[in-house]
């Protein structure tokens, strides 16, 4: 337990996962209120005895899927009485919300707060594809007013860009970001809830099919539906619960430019840059302590940026610190995206990474644990404007 | 050379006040830019105020339409229907404001051949979008023939 910014008073108590899949049929509440209700329960607590709730995006983003159930949603369906609620997009990326939460214990706003993220992308855009969600019967929405008339509507696009500059500048190859991808689906082969599980070579990736050059399929994560909460809870309020208190160490949540997706100064950096420097800035401990990291993989390019902006390795020395995929690997210096991240565990948008690191420094991690009982781990979520970070420990 | 076939579609911009300017000043063949008369620089996006010098006073001035691609994507999958992949996405470097950046498309080049440093000059493809006449701004090789 260390100081850090919020005094060692922000602590985790418990994780939950709903089912996860492809085009479950289930509704978003449904698969909501499944994952809070067994975060709720992980912590030891009834629902009676949380008094905060936040979620990632809250209402307001129309995307079919993105969100299956708001903050309102879930506080009516259980009858939660609140001290404090919040949800918001404009945060520190999706996990911005448990951040959050994070100050209100530590203010005395509330005593345990559950976080959640849901989304339900699969069911949502079964009949429709992916374009659908963009494309929106033909009304270019603001967002999408200076990408949308020169077809470039999706992210992968906005993404295929910085990695091709950063690929020109730095040398990082395609095999690169298939050590990521094909890591990720080495981990998903161990986690029973992964969406895909069949191993895959480097000649499976390097096969695949082009999304937006140089970004393929297996660059890309896998829509899917399902949710995923934590609980935040200020130490003594948790004393005498059954897990063991994971102390949040530090936060990033540094936005150092404008919230463009093309404008930054530096195209081979993003927000999860600014959003590095100031988790560390805000504790004595270093990437060096670090035992496993939970790295956002929407797109395996954006792994990359995470690795370096969160200090693994010097800006442009990603590719060095990717080659052969042996320090990202289960048995590694670094095990990455346990889990099988969103490219193979399937798109919990951000919170499953948290998720994740807290089933691995409970111990809990089954037959993709790693070993060695890890004390430290690192989140980092979102990509291009968006980011957050999460640092914690066991002590 | 490669000659460049217009899309059957595009997803038109509704313009705003703001950026008006932008996606008209084509149909008079000006590429038209937000720039801050108080520090002189070109901004992108378009907006009321200079994020560098925070002066108000700001507008669409007339850039020169040569620009470098700074980056690029050969995009593969369709995500409107009658604007077929594959064809390149760039985000290009304004010779009047590097830091200004443009996504737009790259054309009359076989998409193999692109590649980041390429000198680009702009020209305009009118559409009739949802509010009116517009023109969008793409880029082809400098010194390239119609």
């Amino acid at each position: 337990m260390s100081g850090g910014p919020f005094a060692g008073k922000a602590v985790l108590t418990g994780a939950g996962k709903s089912q996860v899949g492809r085009r479950l049929g289930r509704t978003g509440l449904e698969l909501t209120v499944e994952a809070v209700l067994r975060a709720i329960a992980d912590a030891g607590l009834r629902p009676e005895d949380v008094d905060g709730i936040a979620s990632y995006p809250g209402p307001g983003v129309p995307d079919a899927g993105f969100s299956g159930a708001n903050v309102h949603d879930v506080r009516n369906a259980l009858g939660l009485r609140s001290r404090w609620y919040l949800s918001s997009t404009e945060t520190a990326g999706q996990i911005g919300p448990a951040i959050e939460a994070c100050m209100a214990v530590t203010l005395g706003l509330a005593d345990h707060v559950v976080v959640f993220r849901s989304v339900w992308e699969s069911t949502a855009q079964a009949n429709r594809g992916r374009a659908s969600v963009l494309f929106a019967g033909g009304q270019l929405p603001p967002h999408l007013e200076y990408t949308g008339p020169f077809g470039a509507l999706s992210a992968a696009n906005w993404l295929a860009m910085p990695a091709q500059r950063y690929m020109h500048d730095f040398g990082l190859t395609r095999e690169h970001l298939g050590a990521i991808a094909i890591n990720a689906r080495r981990n998903a082969g161990l986690n029973p809830d992964a969406i895909y599980r069949d191993p895959m070579t480097m000649d499976d990736y390097l096969a695949a099919r082009m999304i937006s050059e140089p970004l393929c399929l297996y660059d890309c994560d896998v829509p899917c539906d399902g949710a995923t909460a934590v609980v935040v809870s200020r130490r003594d309020a948790a004393k005498g619960l059954p897990r063991h208190p994971l102390t949040v160490e530090s936060v990033g949540t540094g936005m150092f430019e404008r919230a463009t997706w093309d404008q930054r100064a530096d195209l081979t950096t993003m927000a999860a840059h600014d959003t590095g420097a100031t988790l560390w800035e805000r504790t004595a401990l270093r990437p060096a302590d670090v035992d496993l990291a939970q790295l956002y993989d929407g797109f395996s390019f954006l792994t990359v940026m995470w690795l370096e902006a969160l200090g693994f390795c010097e800006h442009g020395k990603v590719g060095e610190f990717l080659d052969g995929g042996d320090r990202i690997a289960l048995e590694g210096p670094l095990p990455l995206n346990t889990s099988g991240g969103q490219l193979s565990g399937g798109r919990l948008h951000g919170m499953g990474f948290l998720h994740e690191a807290c089933v691995q420094l409970w111990g809990d991690g089954g037959d993709r644990q790693v070993a060695g009982d890890p004390e430290v781990a690192v989140v980092g979520v979102g990509g291009g404007p968006v980011g957050g970070a999460m640092l914690l420990s066991t002590r | 050379m490669t000659s460049y076939v217009r899309p059957e579609r595009r997803l038109l911009p509704s313009p705003s006040p703001e950026s008006a300017k932008l996606w008209t000043g084509g149909l008079d063949g000006q590429l038209l830019i937000h720039r801050c008369r108080a520090c002189g620089r070109f901004f992108h996006p378009p907006g009321p105020v200079c994020w560098r010098c925070h002066s108000l006073e700001v507008g669409p001035e007339p850039a020169s339409g040569r620009a470098t691609v700074a980056t690029f994507t050969i995009n593969r999958q369709p995500w409107v229907p009658g604007f077929a992949p594959p064809y390149v996405v760039a985000m290009v470097e304004l010779a009047d404001e590097p830091d200004v950046r443009l996504v737009t498309n790259i054309v009359g080049i076989a998409p193999e051949d692109v590649r980041i440093g390429l000198e680009v000059e702009v020209f305009f493809e009118e559409w009739e979008g949802p509010d009116g006449k517009l023109a969008l701004p793409l880029f082809r090789p400098a010194g390239g023939k119609r």
